[in-house]
C-alpha cells in the first residue's frame, strides 16, 4: 500500500497520469454545467416568497460548499505534506488556494447580490458572513505566506500550519447559524432533510457536481504546471522538453 | 518515536491548540456574537436598553398599520412582543408573518427601528405548493 501511494504519488508518475484525466474531468464539468444550467433556469420553479431571485442561489451554494470543500483538501494536504512530506500533497495544497479563495469570492458576492433585494442590505457583521469573509482572508494569507519565501520546501511548511490552524474556521462557518442568532436562513439540506422543492434540489446538485469536476480538473492542470517548475532540472523533465511532448 | 511520528504530534497538538483557544474565545464572546436579541431576551433585561440594538422576530398577524411612511408592526417571538416603528422602505420580503431584524432602541415601550431587514428561512418550494400547505393549514 505504501508502495503504491510513493508510486503514484512520484511527480513524474502524477504528471502523466493526470493528462489522462483532465479531459474526463472538464466533460463532466461542461456537461453538468449545461444540464445544471437547463434545471436551474428553466426546468426550476420561482420560489414562492423569493420569486426568481431564488436562481442567485444555484450559484451561491455550490460556490460557498466549495470554500469549506477546497479549505479542508488544502489543510489535509498540507498536513500530508508535513508529517509524510510527500511533494505532490504541498503541491496539491498550494495550487488549491487561488482556487479557494476564487469561490469564496464568489460566494459573498452573489451572496450580497441576493441580500440587497431580499433583506434590504448588502452586507452585515453577521456569524455567517463574518466567518466566510475570514475564509477569505485566510485564503489570501495562506497566498501570501506561500509566496514570502523563495525555497519551496519552507514556504510550505510554514503555510501548512497556517492552513491547519485555520481549519477551525470551517466548523464555526458551517454551524454559524445554529449557533448563534444570525441574518443568514439555517441550511437547507442536511443529513437526513431537504427544505427545497425536487427540482431546486436537482438543480443545485448538478451545479454542486459540475463546480467538484471544474475544481479537480484545474488542480491537476495547476499541479502539472507546478511540477515541471519544480523538477526542471530533473532528467525526465528534459527529456520530456527534448520530445517536445505535452 | 521517529521524526514522522513526531511530526505527526505537532500537527494533532498544533491544531488542537487552535480549537482550545477558539472554543475558549467563543466562550468568552459569549451572547456578544448573537447578531440580534429575541423579544423575550428584551423582555428578561438581556438585551441593552436605552442603546441601539437588534431586535429580531415574527412580524405578528394584523398588527401592520401604514401612515404615509411611518409603519408600525408588532415583532413577536409567540411569547413576547414588542411594537415598532419605523421610516422608511421596507425590503422585500417584508410581509405578516415573516421573521424580520430591527435595529434601533427602546423608547418606552415602543421600539423606535432605524433599519428594517427581512430574514429569508431555509424553506424553497414554488407558489403552488406554499398555497397548497396554507389550505391544508385551514
Amino acid at each position: 500500500m505504501w508502495k503504491w501511494i510513493q508510486a503514484f504519488a512520484s511527480p513524474k508518475n502524477f504528471y502523466q497520469t493526470s493528462a489522462k484525466i483532465i479531459p474526463w474531468f472538464l466533460y463532466l464539468f461542461i456537461g453538468l454545467t449545461l444540464i445544471g444550467l437547463y434545471w436551474a433556469l428553466i426546468a426550476s420553479p420561482a420560489d414562492y416568497q423569493q420569486g426568481e431571485s431564488v436562481r442567485i442561489m444555484y450559484v451561491h451554494v455550490p460556490a460557498a460548499w466549495m470554500s469549506l470543500f477546497i479549505y479542508i483538501v488544502m489543510a489535509i494536504a498540507g498536513a500530508i505534506g508535513l508529517i509524510w512530506q510527500i511533494k505532490l500533497a504541498n503541491i496539491v495544497a498550494k495550487v488549491s488556494a487561488p482556487i479557494g479563495a476564487a469561490f469564496t469570492f464568489l460566494a459573498l458576492v452573489t451572496g450580497s447580490v441576493w441580500g440587497k433585494p431580499m433583506w434590504g442590505t448588502w452586507w452585515v457583521w453577521d456569524a455567517r458572513l463574518t466567518s466566510e469573509l475570514i475564509l477569505l482572508f485566510l485564503y489570501l494569507a495562506y497566498i501570501s505566506l506561500n509566496s514570502a519565501f523563495d525555497n519551496p520546501k519552507t514556504a510550505s511548511k510554514a503555510s501548512s500550519v497556517l492552513a491547519i490552524v485555520g481549519l477551525v474556521n470551517i466548523p464555526i462557518i458551517y454551524y454559524s447559524v445554529e449557533w448563534w442568532n444570525s441574518l443568514h436562513q439555517g441550511a437547507s439540506i442536511g443529513v437526513n432533510k431537504v427544505s427545497m422543492q425536487i427540482d431546486m434540489f436537482i438543480a443545485l446538485m448538478l451545479i454542486s457536481f459540475a463546480f467538484k469536476f471544474l475544481y479537480g480538473a484545474l488542480v491537476l492542470m495547476r499541479s502539472r504546471d507546478e511540477i515541471l517548475i519544480r523538477e526542471q532540472n530533473s532528467t525526465w523533465v528534459k527529456t520530456l522538453i527534448m520530445k517536445g511532448e505535452k | 518515536m521517529t521524526k514522522r511520528q513526531n511530526r505527526m504530534v505537532l500537527v494533532a497538538l498544533l491544531l488542537s491548540g487552535a480549537v482550545l483557544a477558539i472554543t475558549l474565545l467563543l466562550q468568552a464572546l459569549g451572547s456578544n456574537t448573537n447578531y440580534f436579541y429575541s423579544p423575550t431576551e428584551v423582555a428578561e433585561g438581556k438585551a441593552p436598553i436605552g442603546k441601539n440594538f437588534r431586535l429580531g422576530g415574527l412580524v405578528a398577524k394584523g398588527s401592520v398599520v401604514r401612515k404615509d411612511m411611518l409603519v408600525s408592526f408588532d415583532v413577536t417571538d409567540n411569547k413576547n412582543k414588542f411594537t415598532i416603528e419605523y421610516t422608511g422602505i421596507l425590503p422585500d420580503l417584508f410581509r405578516e408573518g415573516q421573521g424580520i431584524i430591527t435595529t434601533g432602541s427602546l423608547v418606552g415601550e415602543t421600539f423606535i427601528a432605524t433599519e428594517v431587514l427581512a430574514k429569508h428561512d431555509e424553506n424553497y418550494m414554488p407558489p403552488e405548493v406554499a398555497d397548497a400547505l396554507e389550505k391544508s393549514k385551514k
